[in-house]
């Protein structure tokens, strides 16, 4: 038998952006040495992480998602050569933007797994797990596009002074 | 209206055991658009596959997901089984619900929910999947290979063994590269000559090759299977169809004192010269810079003497293009020099070994023309500034390898060899001379590599010192190398009269400037870089164009040759077929939307994006777009997620699709 599992009240959505060669192929192997992880993380192949649009990120949140993991090659193993540079030029932009935003940097998690780390997956996708877990539900996002539709209130002189100026 | 086709694999129990697979079909039978859903034991087996095809058949399926095992596994078998029913082969995707789901899952009800959310984004991903046409490229079965040097020669000579015509590309007046300086040759003492020339007769006499020396490439356009060579042809000023090589002219010559680049400056050769007597093509070529000829207008002799009459003071650099449709680089490697500091490098100079100031310190391919029977001595080894035998020689390795500090982390691999073949060759012909190695490690891994090592020691009676030396300068007619011996612990003091500096093996000058040209990567060191490490390591990732040789990272002979053979291995693979097919997975510029930033161009690492013009039916230039050329993309999407104004799309991965799983979750 095996050990009950505990009962949590809350169970994260956890969507994880990744590239064909590194990371799907070490969850793949994950698979095939039957590690166990929480079955929160849904996984959507790129052939690169060069391709992941931070748009999508934000979509992935605005969807509900409660973490979000962005995982490709290593440094220097991308096969593509530089897609995961590139990617990881972008990404520390975006964190930025999010962070801005007010989105806890907690629930946004870049790794690199190679096709070789089947166990780096696992402890990648658990702690994150965990982590979102322990923070609750994502709420920011949701009230921030509230907020955005209903466009908040000009009420310092400075946002009175540019909206004049529009 | 899509009719979706979903079809849930047990994989016997694999994925049955801890998923429900007959849930799993009854719910994602009821999504919008899935007009069939069914389960089976073996999707992949004869049986799966048969009813697979037949349900598309019979229920006019549009798109299909089969939900099974990772598609690294069977992405292709699904993908032929729908082809062969009819349907392009890119409206079928598979959901992972193996490897990502029963296989790292207990719990039944959670794994069987995981999969019902599985299968349904991939439902909602194949709605947006639409026809790829399979892309085809012709093929242009000539290659072009660029420097010839041992490696370029080997894959020169396998390529058109094949039956395929060759262009091979020197910049210099005669192939044949550093392995035509050596004397003779580890780990057997074989003459590298010997061994050498006849391959070069090879390359000159074969009707399949067509050789341009004292000539470089100038423009690269093109693609795999499709490229156009511009290459320029350097004025020779002597005419290669009339001249017979008599070398006449190069007696007559009176300008004698030219320092010799192939013999490492220490011979002399006139103004109109063959680098060597064995040179292929035997065609001289006049030192425009030298010649009296040129700079003055007079003498004029060697036009006089020539029989066949091939001097032509009027010749111009000629212009080539070559189509071929694949490219071998095989440029080599340089030696560092320790007294000049290439410009605009980071590395950083040695100075304090005396290289370029104190003339009994050489490097090791100075070495070597002193050890050849047809250098500059004759095979004797004489000091360069008395002539005299040196008695106590000093050889010190790793001079600019394994460096950081300098700039050079790596280790240039022959050095160890060739210093410990030095010492052999030293104590052949110097029979009462000593010689010292100042040495970092000993690395020798290699067929019978360790056992030469040894045999320098044991039998030649090299003494080796292992450390770095600290200093050393002239003193009277000796040089005075200090250095520590950390085996032991003590400090040493050598009069030598000869040093000889293992300096580090570095990319061709002008490699990145090639690699430009070419459109392939390069390292920090300017070393080209293989497609893979490991998998891939003489391809570039630019499709068509492979790797041979040292301009790859230090090599030795055996190591340049095998690689020579597999890059002519890897064309002749390519040239196997008549049109190339490649996976439709390439990235579409939207012309409407595109602004002409090329910010697609910058980021885009196999130089797939051009500028295209569009025009009105006047002709007036309306705006320039960029274009990806099916042959070159890699197909990463990396100029999508780039794009500003979201007009370039990777085909396969269109953000429509990844939306659609992202909205299903
Ligand atoms: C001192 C010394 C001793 C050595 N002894 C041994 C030994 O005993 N045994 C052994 O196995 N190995 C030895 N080696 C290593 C050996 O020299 C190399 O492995 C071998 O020469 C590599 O061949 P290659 O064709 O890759 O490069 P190269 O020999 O460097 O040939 C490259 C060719 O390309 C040409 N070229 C460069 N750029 C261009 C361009 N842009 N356009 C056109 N042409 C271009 C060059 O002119 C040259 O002809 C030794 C090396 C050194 C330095
Ligand atoms: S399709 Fe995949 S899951 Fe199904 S039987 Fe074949 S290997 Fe197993
Ligand atoms: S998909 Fe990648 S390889 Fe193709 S054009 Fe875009 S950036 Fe270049
Ligand atoms: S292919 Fe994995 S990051 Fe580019």
């Amino acid at each position: 038998m095996h050990p009950e599992k505990p009962k949590h009240d809350f169970e994260p959505k956890i969507i994880a952006f990744v590239c064909t060669w590194c990371t799907y192929a070490g969850a793949d192997l994950a698979g095939t040495s039957r590690m166990q992880y929480p079955p929160n993380v849904r996984v959507l192949k790129f052939p690169c992480t060069g391709r992941i649009d931070p748009v999508f990120i934000l979509k992935a949140f605005q969807q509900g998602a409660d973490g979000v993991l962005v995982s490709g090659c290593h440094p220097g193993d991308c096969h593509y050569i530089a897609g995961n540079f590139h990617a990881r030029r972008r990404f520390a932009a975006f964190r930025k933007l999010l962070e801005f935003v007010g989105v806890d940097l907690n629930r946004l998690q870049f790794s690199w797994v190679s096709a070789a780390e089947g166990g780096k997956w696992v402890e990648v996708v658990t702690e994150l797990t965990e982590k979102v877990r322990s923070m609750g539900p994502m709420v920011e996002f949701k009230e921030l596009a509230l907020e955005e539709q209903w466009s908040g209130a000009i009420d310092t002189p400075e946002l009175k002074e540019a909206y004049e100026q529009i | 209206m899509s009719r979706i086709g979903v079809f849930i694999c047990h994989c016997g129990e694999n994925i049955s055991r801890t998923v429900d697979v007959e849930r799993v079909a009854a719910q994602v039978g009821k999504l919008p658009g899935v007009a069939f859903s069914t389960d089976y034991k073996y999707m992949c087996s004869d049986p799966g596959q048969n009813l697979l095809k037949k349900a598309i058949q019979e229920q006019k399926l549009s798109h299909i997901v089969v939900a099974a095992c990772s598609p690294r596994m069977h992405e292709r078998t699904f993908r032929k089984a729908v082809e062969a029913a009819g349907l392009n082969p890119f409206l079928c995707e598979m959901a992972n619900i193996r490897e990502h789901c029963s296989w790292v899952h207990e719990d039944k009800e959670e794994a069987t929910a995981k999969a019902i959310e599985i299968v349904g984004m991939m439902v909602e991903r194949v709605k947006k999947n639409r026809v790829l046409p399979t892309i085809t490229v012709p093929v242009t079965k000539r290659s072009l290979v660029i420097g010839g040097g041992i490696a370029g020669i080997q894959a020169a000579l396998d390529i058109a063994d094949c039956g395929h015509e060759v262009i091979l590309v020197e910049r210099e007046p005669s192939i044949g590269g550093h392995m035509a300086q050596l004397s003779e040759t580890f780990p057997t003492l074989d003459c590298s000559q010997c061994i050498m020339t006849p391959k070069m007769v090879d390359v000159a006499n074969h009707p399949k090759i067509t050789l341009y020396t004292w000539s470089e490439v100038e423009l690269v356009e093109g693609y795999i299977g499709n490229f156009q060579v511009t290459i320029r042809r350097k004025a020779r000023s002597v005419d290669e169809d009339k001249c017979t090589g008599c070398g006449v002219c190069m007696e007559k010559c009176p300008i004698k004192k030219i320092p010799n680049k192939f013999d490492c400056n220490l011979g002399m050769r006139p103004a109109i010269y063959v680098p060597f007597p064995q040179a292929v093509p035997n065609t001289p070529v006049i030192d425009r810079a030298n010649c009296t000829k040129f700079k003055t207008g007079k003498c004029g002799l060697c036009q006089k003497v020539c029989g066949p009459g091939a001097i032509d003071y009027e010749q111009e650099d000629t212009l080539v293009v070559e189509p071929v449709g694949a490219i071998v680089v095989a440029t080599g490697f340089d030696l560092y020099t320790i007294d000049e500091k290439p410009k605009g490098s980071a590395i950083k100079g040695y100075g304090e070994f005396g290289h370029g100031k104190i003339p009994d310190v050489i490097d090791g391919m100075t070495f070597e023309r002193l050890a050849s029977a047809s250098g500059p001595t004759g095979g004797k080894i004489l000091r360069p500034s008395d002539g005299k035998e040196p008695k106590q020689i000093v050889f010190i390795q790793c001079i600019g390898s394994r460096a950081r500090e300098k700039g050079i982390s790596y280790c240039s691999k022959v050095c160890c060899m060739y210093t410990a073949k030095h010492t052999m060759l030293y104590h052949h012909k110097v029979h009462d001379g000593q010689a010292y190695v100042f040495f970092m490690d000993a690395r020798t891994p290699g067929k019978n590599y360790d056992e030469f090592w040894r045999r320098s020691i044991e039998e030649e009676e090299a003494v080796y010192i292992r450390g770095m030396v600290s200093r050393l300068y002239q003193k009277g007619d000796k040089i005075v190398v200090m250095g520590s011996d950390i085996a032991v612990g003590v400090q040493v003091e050598i009069e030598a009269d000869m040093v000889v500096l293992a300096t580090a093996v570095q990319p061709q000058k002008g490699a990145d400037s090639l690699a430009q040209k070419l459109g392939i990567s390069y390292d920090k060191y300017n070393f080209y870089s293989e497609a893979h490490a490991k998998l891939r390591p003489v391809e570039c990732a630019t499709a068509g164009i492979y790797l041979a040789g040292a301009c790859q990272g230090p090599k030795d002979i055996p190591d340049a040759v095998s690689q020579a053979s597999a890059a002519a291995a890897k064309v002749m693979t390519l040239f196997a077929k008549d049109k190339l097919e490649r996976e439709p997975i390439v990235a579409r510029v939207k012309e409407g939307g595109c602004v002409g930033c090329f910010a697609c161009k910058k980021v885009c690492a196999y130089g797939a994006v051009e500028e295209k013009e569009i025009r009105d039916r006047q002709g007036n230039l309306i705006k320039v777009v960029a274009y990806v050329n099916p042959g070159v993309c890699g197909g990463c999407g990396t100029c999508q997620a780039t794009c500003p104004s979201k007009s370039v799309e990777l085909d396969g991965y269109t953000d429509e699709q990844i939306v659609a799983m992202i909205e299903a979750l």
